[in-house]
């Protein structure tokens, strides 16, 4: 449905997108993952044909950006960053006008809005001023011109940004349920965003692509090498580095002293062997010692950690991922935790 | 088509949903009033006393008081235009609706031409004040309507010009104040070019002074429909329009 060929988008100073390709089938949810200023935001607007490639092709539905943008045009539905809101207007009249502009018959436009107005749950506002509106509702009005003529294409750009964690869960659930007619992508630094309503993941940093699979791929693929969060107390942090460092299975071990939460609170992360499950061995032999074992975590599992390291390592290619991130997890391993 | 009225409808709203058109319309009611009491008060002084002074020939509306009168409506259009004008594209491109009207399946030239024409609407209802008064006249005198309607179409045509050269500064900038400061020196610039030929008499600066705006409306006011003042303002016209174009395509390879 989308397809994206070697783009690169140069801007006067700086290059915002460096040579990026994926494809995206018809009827995926795909999450954009990034930091900001990353180039996500660069490249929904070149697939939107607000801005053109420098280099590369883009193509919707099987139509170049360029050439054939007018087709692509019809075909999507855009949400940018911001909400492209007129606040002197009222939310019928602003969508009445939205759907004009997209090219819905007449006599269609008021079943249409009524229609979008019910799936986003703006109905009651119908009549509001949209410069009254609260930053929730603004953002659901924006969802709501973006799939008002029904397009294949959904391209999302922070939908949940600046809403909060109740209104967030809701713009999730609505975006789950556009999927299956619409092919969506969707941008976001929130991962656990992505987890939910994603079934693939593009990581984008400084304009590259620096992952791109399916979440339960990216979960397992961290999961070759365990990291453990372990917590001690009762015992010299010398003495206790020192056994633990003995544990089979286990290939290095820092102290995170600068960690303690409390007095007395010795913490470590223990990197473990591939394919070896060091947590039995590491709680017996501090038990076994007479210490008390405050904490035994694995880290690393949520797609937040993968990111973060991801992103702190400067090139990680997409088939070698999986050795990278345990080279990048050792240099620094207090900012994991950030 | 559908399109372009979709986008000047909206624009003409937006005008009218801000106290910007009640504002522009009450300030050139109060302008080209004034200017209206002054022309008739001195047509009625001037005629008695030529009355008194036993003149025959009955003094013309139409030259004492319409034709001046329209030739200020003119310029009072200059100083309202560029506040018409100003927030076109200033305003979207800050608020970011531009994004929506350009990933919209809708070509350029549509929303360009939407807009102008919203904007000359407005326009439009600012001049149609003006009917109130010139009204009057047709209620106690006896003026040639041909004159008057030259002459608005030329405050249209001379309109159409400074509204499509604002509309060109306002995809400049995002910031209203800058495209309404610009388009006003540029209109104001455009006033007094005229003024190059009146010190020398070189064919550069006849040509100078033929890029003026307020040259080739003096003969509209006086009833005269040139083709060379006509065709002076539609070039214009579509001198700026494309400039706007150019610019808002030159937006994307910016951005």
């Amino acid at each position: 449905m989308i397809k994206v060929e070697g783009l690169t988008k140069r801007y006067a100073r700086h290059v915002a997108v460096k040579n990026i390709s994926f494809e995206v089938g018809k009827g995926e949810i795909v999450g954009f993952l990034g930091k900001n200023g990353a180039g996500k935001t660069t490249t929904m607007r070149v697939l939107t044909c607000f801005l053109p490639p420098t280099e590369g092709k883009a193509s919707v539905a099987g139509f170049d950006v360029i050439e054939q943008s007018l087709e692509v045009k019809k075909r999507i539905g855009y949400l940018p960053e911001t909400p492209p809101l007129y606040p002197e207007m009222d939310v019928t009249t602003y969508l009445t006008f939205v759907a004009r502009l997209k090219g819905i018959p007449s006599a269609e436009i008021p079943k249409r809005v009524d229609e979008v107005c019910g799936r986003c749950a703006i109905a009651s506002v119908k009549d509001t001023i949209i410069g009254k509106l609260s930053k929730g509702y603004r953002q659901r009005v924006g969802l709501a011109q973006a799939i008002i003529h029904n397009p294949p294409v959904l391209i999302l750009d922070e939908p949940t940004s600046g809403l909060d964690p109740e209104q967030q869960r809701e713009a999730r659930q609505l975006i789950a349920s556009l999927s299956g007619d619409h092919t969506i992508i969707l941008s976001t630094h929130i991962l656990s965003e992505v987890e939910h309503s994603c079934s693939k993941v593009i990581i984008i940093n400084n304009g590259e692509i620096i992952a791109s699979d399916s979440v339960a791929n990216l979960h397992s693929r961290r999961g070759t090498a365990e990291t453990m969060r372990l917590g001690v107390t009762g015992g010299n942090p010398q003495e206790i580095r020192k056994r633990i460092e003995q544990v089979a299975g286990v290939a290095s071990v820092i102290s995170l002293d600068g960690m303690a939460a409390r007095e007395g609170l010795a913490s470590f992360e223990v990197h473990g062997l591939a394919d070896r499950e060091v947590g039995p061995d590491l709680a017996r032999a501090v038990v076994t010692a007479g210490w008390n074992l405050h904490e035994l975590r694995i880290v690393g599992e949520s797609l937040e950690e993968i990111f973060i390291e991801l992103t702190k390592s400067e090139r990680v290619q997409t088939g070698t991922a999986g050795t990278e991130i345990a080279a990048a997890s050792e240099d620094k391993p207090e900012e994991v935790k950030e | 088509m559908r399109n372009i009225f979709t986008i000047c409808g909206k624009e003409l709203k937006s005008y009218f949903s801000s106290p910007v058109a009640y504002l522009l319309m009450a300030l050139f009611g109060l302008i080209f009033g004034f200017f209206f009491y002054s022309a008739t008060a001195y047509f009625v002084m001037a005629g008695m006393r030529a009355q008194m002074g036993g003149q025959e020939q009955p003094m013309s509306v139409n030259e004492f008081v319409i034709g001046p009168l329209l030739g200020n409506a003119s310029v009072v259009g200059l100083f309202l235009m560029p506040l018409i004008s100003m927030r076109l594209f200033a305003e979207e491109k800050r608020s970011g609706t531009i994004e929506l009207l350009m990933t919209s399946p809708i070509s350029d030239w549509e929303i360009i031409l939407g807009k102008w024409l919203g904007a000359m609407s407005m326009y439009l209802c600012i001049i149609a004040v003006s009917a109130i008064n010139v009204g009057l006249l047709f209620i106690w005198g006896h003026p040639d309507p041909r004159p008057i309607l030259t002459g608005y179409l030329g405050l249209i045509l001379q309109g159409g010009t400074i509204l499509a050269l604002g509309t060109f500064i306002s995809t400049t900038t995002k910031n209203q104040i800058i495209a309404g400061a610009a388009t006003f020196s540029v209109c104001l610039l455009l006033w007094v070019l005229s003024w190059v030929s009146s010190y020398n008499e070189a064919p550069w600066a006849q040509a100078i002074a033929y890029c003026s705006i307020l040259t080739h409306f003096e003969p509209f006011s006086r009833g005269i429909i040139d083709s060379k003042d006509v065709i002076f303002y539609l070039s214009a016209i579509f001198f700026g329009l494309f400039l706007t174009s150019r610019s808002l395509d030159t937006l994307r390879w910016r951005a």
